[in-house]
């Protein structure tokens, strides 16, 4: 009985991790779906976002003013991106638009040290890291009150994403555009519009995923590397696939917990930073499309 | 569109000429790919209202380019219209996006069907509505009267349409167009790659698209027999000039596009090799 407590305790605390890989690989997804384009400057979006945020704090603008200010920030960042950046290389391949985004990251992380600084900072969002208290009287799994918050903020977002592209019309026009650029411009669908609500978008979630890890983590550089992490959720879960990658994400989150938990000590430990990738390898072997991406439809 | 108005369709006049009111006039347009190549060399043309034109020539004859250029959709090719002018509906469209040109009635139907292919045959519609604002009701109505004029695509309206045929893409394409409710379409080789009877289907539909919606078509074409059948008047581009125009009927009759361009002769076949002046055609009939 204590074993299948634990058990859970181990599971829910790996979801609710696996909920922020999600939102963080679904950044990715949008924009790559849209534009074709592998966002290296994910984590430095990241990075710059949370820490503009504490930086506005630190300028004494309360908690509610600056998160709408750093929204709109982000927003400016993300169509600032698009029209310096994209718009420039429309037509050029994704290996030239991916060193744009590996420029992209170093201008971001470098601009965000010079406005805000290099030292680590803390942030306070007001949600106490404790264990939820009727969840450990009741049943006697203790999982955080923090984590529960985080991964309902992520999976608020998470569900509001999925219905943008399932449900609206800039999310059919969104597939659109990824389905084609030629064909979608043809009718009359403003690219570079999409594009930059895309990148807009990206922005807000950089943020949100920002914040919550900063607040665990601590805000600072190695926010970076978050981005990182989504990498095997996207292979397992396929580029282009907005449910394949919140499923992965899942998967990942409670895997590595659970890996590092069960497997974990015949290694000596630490396994949960590098299992990910081993499990995104395996897929890599025997489903390279992932989970739900979509194959290649080449009938003509 | 109105499918009320449907009934008695008029006998019209048959055209004589390009003139008459023109919904597009291309007048001596020069364009520049990469700026270098030079692929369109002094081209004029105009589109009555209510017509359809035909545009004829071989492979690289310069059709494609120039409803690139009519759709402004060249800029995003790295092309660029350097000399000459084209108005549409009695503006000029220099300074204009591919959006505004849908915007302002006009789409394309671009060469090889490109549908969405991992939309459904309906989103693919539904996104051809994206510059109008319709609601829910409306845009069933639009839908419908789509799926009017074509039925298959009511019976595939759930599939992707990658999974479609080649002719129901065609058809996707076409009624994506119409889903903007354009006064004019441009249409870049609807019967490329389908059989003789879905080339006929599709022409018949276009055909009533343009009596009984009364829109006007700029047809770009290598099938000149099927062309020239369901235009008005065409226009034959050879190497970035047009060489030759006329009344549809007139040009089927002459000589040299019947040898040249229709793949018949009265002196027989030896008379291409002796003609080095024309370009053989890969595919004439
Ligand atoms: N994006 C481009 N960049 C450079 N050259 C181009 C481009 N597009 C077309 N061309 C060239 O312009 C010429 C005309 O091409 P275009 O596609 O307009 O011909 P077409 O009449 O449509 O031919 P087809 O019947 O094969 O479609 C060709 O020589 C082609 O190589
Ligand atoms: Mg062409």
């Amino acid at each position: 009985m204590a074993d299948l407590l634990f058990f859970l305790e181990v599971l829910i605390g790996g979801l609710l991790a696996g909920v922020m890989y999600s939102l963080i690989a679904l950044g990715f997804v949008l924009i790559y779906k849209a534009s074709s384009v592998f966002n290296f400057a994910q984590g430095a979006m990241v990075f710059f976002a949370v820490l503009s945020f504490v930086g506005f704090m630190e300028l004494g603008i309360p908690f509610w003013a600056a998160l709408p200010v750093t929204v709109v920030l982000m927003i400016f960042v993300g169509m600032a991106t698009e029209r310096m950046v994209l718009r420039p290389l429309v037509n050029q391949s994704e290996e030239t638009l991916l060193m744009a985004t590996i420029g992209l990251a170093f201008v971001l992380e470098g601009m965000a040290q010079f406005l805000w600084g290099v030292e680590v900072r803390r942030l306070d969002l007001g949600i106490p890291d404790v264990p939820m208290a009727w969840l450990a009287d009741t049943t006697g799994i203790f999982v955080s009150v923090f984590d529960v918050v985080a991964g309902v903020v992520a999976a608020i977002m998470v569900i509001a994403l999925a219905l943008l592209f399932s449900k609206t019309k800039v999310g059919l026009g969104l597939r659109a555009v990824a389905d084609g650029h030629a064909a979608a411009m043809s009718i009359g669908i403003p690219l570079k519009q999409i594009w930059m609500l895309v990148w807009a978008t990206a922005g807000i979630v950089a943020l949100v995923a920002g914040m919550l890890w900063g607040a665990r983590n601590g805000v600072q550089f190695a926010l970076v590397w978050l981005a990182l992490k989504a990498l095997p959720v996207l292979i397992i879960g396929g580029f282009t696939s907005v449910p394949g990658v919140i499923i992965a994400g899942l998967i990942v989150g409670a895997s590595e917990k659970l890996a590092e938990v069960y497997i974990g000590p015949y290694f000596g430990g630490g396994i949960e930073l590098w299992s990910p990738y081993v499990l995104a390898v395996i897929f890599l072997m025997f489903r390279p499309e992932g989970l739900f991406g979509e194959k290649h439809i080449r009938r003509v | 569109m109105n499918i009320a108005a449907t009934s008695a369709v008029e006998e019209r006049a048959p055209v004589t000429d390009a003139a008459g009111q023109p919904i597009l006039a291309v007048k001596n347009i020069e364009v520049i790919y990469d700026q270098v190549i030079l692929v369109l060399r002094g081209v004029s043309l105009n589109v009555p209202k209510g017509r359809i034109i035909a545009l004829l020539g071989g492979n690289g004859a310069g059709k494609s380019t120039t409803l690139k250029s009519i759709s402004t959709m060249l800029a995003s090719e790295r092309g660029k219209v350097t000399k000459g002018s084209i108005e549409f509906d009695g503006e000029r469209t220099d300074q204009l996006t591919p959006n505004d040109m849908v915007n302002n009635g006009m789409v394309q139907v671009m060469e090889g069907r490109m549908c969405f292919g991992h939309l459904t045959v309906e989103e693919n519609l539904i996104a051809g509505a994206y510059t109008r604002s319709l609601s829910r009701s409306q845009m069933r109505e639009a839908l419908d009267q789509v799926y009017h004029y074509f039925p298959r695509l009511k019976e595939r309206r759930s599939s992707l349409a990658g999974y479609t045929s080649g002719g129901e893409q065609q058809m996707t394409a076409i009624g994506r167009a119409m889903m903007a409710t354009p006064k004019m379409l441009l249409l870049d080789e609807p019967s490329m790659g389908l059989a003789p009877q879905i080339v006929a289907e599709i022409f018949e539909i276009v055909r009533d698209l343009n009596q009984k919606e009364g829109v006007s078509i700029l047809l770009a074409e290598q099938n000149t027999s099927v062309a020239l059948k369901y235009a008005d008047f065409g226009y034959i581009l050879e190497s970035g000039r047009i060489v030759m125009d006329g009344p549809a009927k007139a040009l089927a009759e002459n000589k040299d596009v019947k040898e040249f361009y229709l793949g018949m002769s009265s002196e027989g076949r030896e008379s291409f090799r002796n003609r080095k002046s024309y370009r053989r055609r890969k595919r004439w009939i």
